[in-house]
């Protein structure tokens, strides 16, 4: 069973969709005690990492997250779930989840015609094999949203990059927490085969 | 680097697919849950669903196609048609679609732009214009002089409004449009080939992605769409509804092409 996070952060039914779709048991919950007590948790997101600080805040959904990492709990971040599991982000003065040393930094390119947000189909290269990304190929496609990427204190908590403007981390995870900057429920069929071996993923990252 | 996308749109009325033809006959072809279905299963990048439903008390139906594509398609959708407010633009969202696309609400109530950013992001708020170009000589058929050469008109093309086009995307986009959808009225259902000049006049003047539509017909238009005309996406009706071309075959040809172009098996 895995519980998916709802802090009004607009996807979790369409990822609870994707996990009916595999055949994966979810349900959607709001209680800190869910979380602490979860086999499984996805935290997904859409929007802006301050709003949704505060509505994690409000809800002690924020340290029922620190404690379930804590216990081992197998975690998966997907977009704004992704950027706010790092320690700060230049999107707000709140302190982040902490759960992954380094900042999420806004895209300024130089070049004029890369648009801000990155919007759109974005080729992935893995860098570091992980149980998750085993059906990734090079050059897989996935679905992108966002103004800010994660930008992990340590390289080796960079799992795979994507290019726009500069190579950022598209994937990002240390011991049993898993983060796709991109929208893993939104990517067809590359999506969908991450989010069955995260079904599956006992969240040892070796 | 991003891919260009392709993009299809489904007419909807009545929880029924239809493709209109210069916006005047429609005919029914089919279910739209199984051709969006069969188009992302076929590669699609994205889908927009057009609500076209005549009378408001049928619009149930469109949220409930929507909740169905929802459980089916895994890429990201937009809907639009009959989106008013804020409330119907969050019904829509709730129901699975990530974007919404306002166009002759927009054109009443500018405000329902911001109104929708401010409440969804403007990633999830997609300004769709309809837009015919002003004959030479001849007086607009709205008030006002269309500097761009170019007016916004509503009701599929029978009435203007007196608005310039590229005045109208760039407050579009101030007003917290995302995206926009350049839809040539001139162009659409003739299969000749998208509006260039147009779509790249729209393009080079704002910071947002431009999605190309009205008049695809064979693949090299798309390929001049998304190169000549700017567009960073390009939309296609007919030219897949009717089996003339595949998903597959267009995006092979955009990507021998040299484009970037998002290629799955």
């Amino acid at each position: 069973m895995i519980h998916i996070v709802d802090y009004d952060a607009g996807n979790q039914t369409s990822v609870k969709r994707a996990l009916d779709h595999l055949g994966v048991d979810s349900v959607i919950t709001s209680d800190p005690e869910d979380l602490v007590r979860a086999e499984r948790i996805v935290f997904p997101g859409v929007g802006h990492a301050h709003s949704a600080l505060e509505t994690l805040g409000k809800r002690g959904l924020d340290d029922a997250l620190k404690s379930a990492a804590g216990q081992g709990t197998p975690i998966l971040g997907i977009c704004v779930g992704c950027q706010i599991l790092l320690s700060g982000s230049e999107e707000t003065d709140l302190p982040c989840l902490d759960l992954i040393g380094g900042r999420c930094l806004r895209f300024r390119p130089d070049d004029d015609a890369l648009k801000v947000p990155h919007m759109g189909w974005n080729a992935l290269k893995v860098d570091r094999a992980h149980p998750v990304l085993r059906h990734v190929r090079p050059g897989d496609e996935v679905y992108f949203v966002h103004s800010y990427y994660p930008a992990p204190g340590e390289e080796r908590d960079v799992l795979a990059r994507s290019r726009y403007g500069v190579e950022f981390a598209a994937v990002i995870g240390r011991r049993n927490i898993v983060a796709a900057q991109f929208h893993v429920e939104k990517s067809g069929p590359v999506g969908l085969k991450m989010l069955g071996e995260f079904a599956r993923w006992d969240g040892n990252s070796c | 680097m991003l891919s260009k996308r392709l993009i299809s749109c489904l007419d909807v009325r009545d929880g029924r697919l239809v493709k209109s033809v210069r916006f005047v006959d429609t005919k029914d072809i089919g279910d739209p849950v199984s051709a969006a279905r069969r188009y992302y299963e076929a590669g699609l990048d994205e889908l927009v669903f057009y609500d076209i439903t005549a009378s408001s008390d049928q619009r149930g139906i469109m949220i409930d196609v929507v909740e169905e594509v929802a459980r089916q398609v895994f890429i990201p959708f937009s809907v639009g048609g009959g989106l008013r407010s804020v409330d119907n633009c969050r019904r829509v969202l709730e129901a699975g679609a990530e974007k919404v696309n306002l166009n002759t609400a927009a054109v009443d109530n500018p405000g329902v732009i911001s109104e929708a950013a401010d409440a969804f992001g403007v990633q999830a708020v997609v300004l769709s214009m309809d837009i015919r170009a002003v004959s030479a000589g001849s007086v607009p058929s709205g008030s006002g002089s269309m500097p761009s050469g170019y007016e916004i008109v509503t009701h599929g093309g029978r009435r203007a409004t007196g608005m310039d086009a590229l005045e109208w995307a760039r407050r579009g986009e101030a007003l917290g449009a995302g995206e926009i959808v350049v839809n040539s009225i001139d162009a659409d259902g003739t299969l000749e080939g998208y509006e260039l000049k147009l779509t790249r006049m729209i393009a080079d003047n704002v910071g947002i992605p431009v999605i190309a539509s009205g008049g695809g017909g064979r693949p090299e238009h798309l390929y001049d769409a998304l190169t000549e005309g700017g567009a960073d996406a390009a939309l296609v009706a007919s030219m897949l509804h009717y089996g003339h071309y595949s998903v597959d075959s267009i995006k092979q040809h955009l990507h021998d092409r040299g484009l970037k172009i998002r290629m799955t098996d």
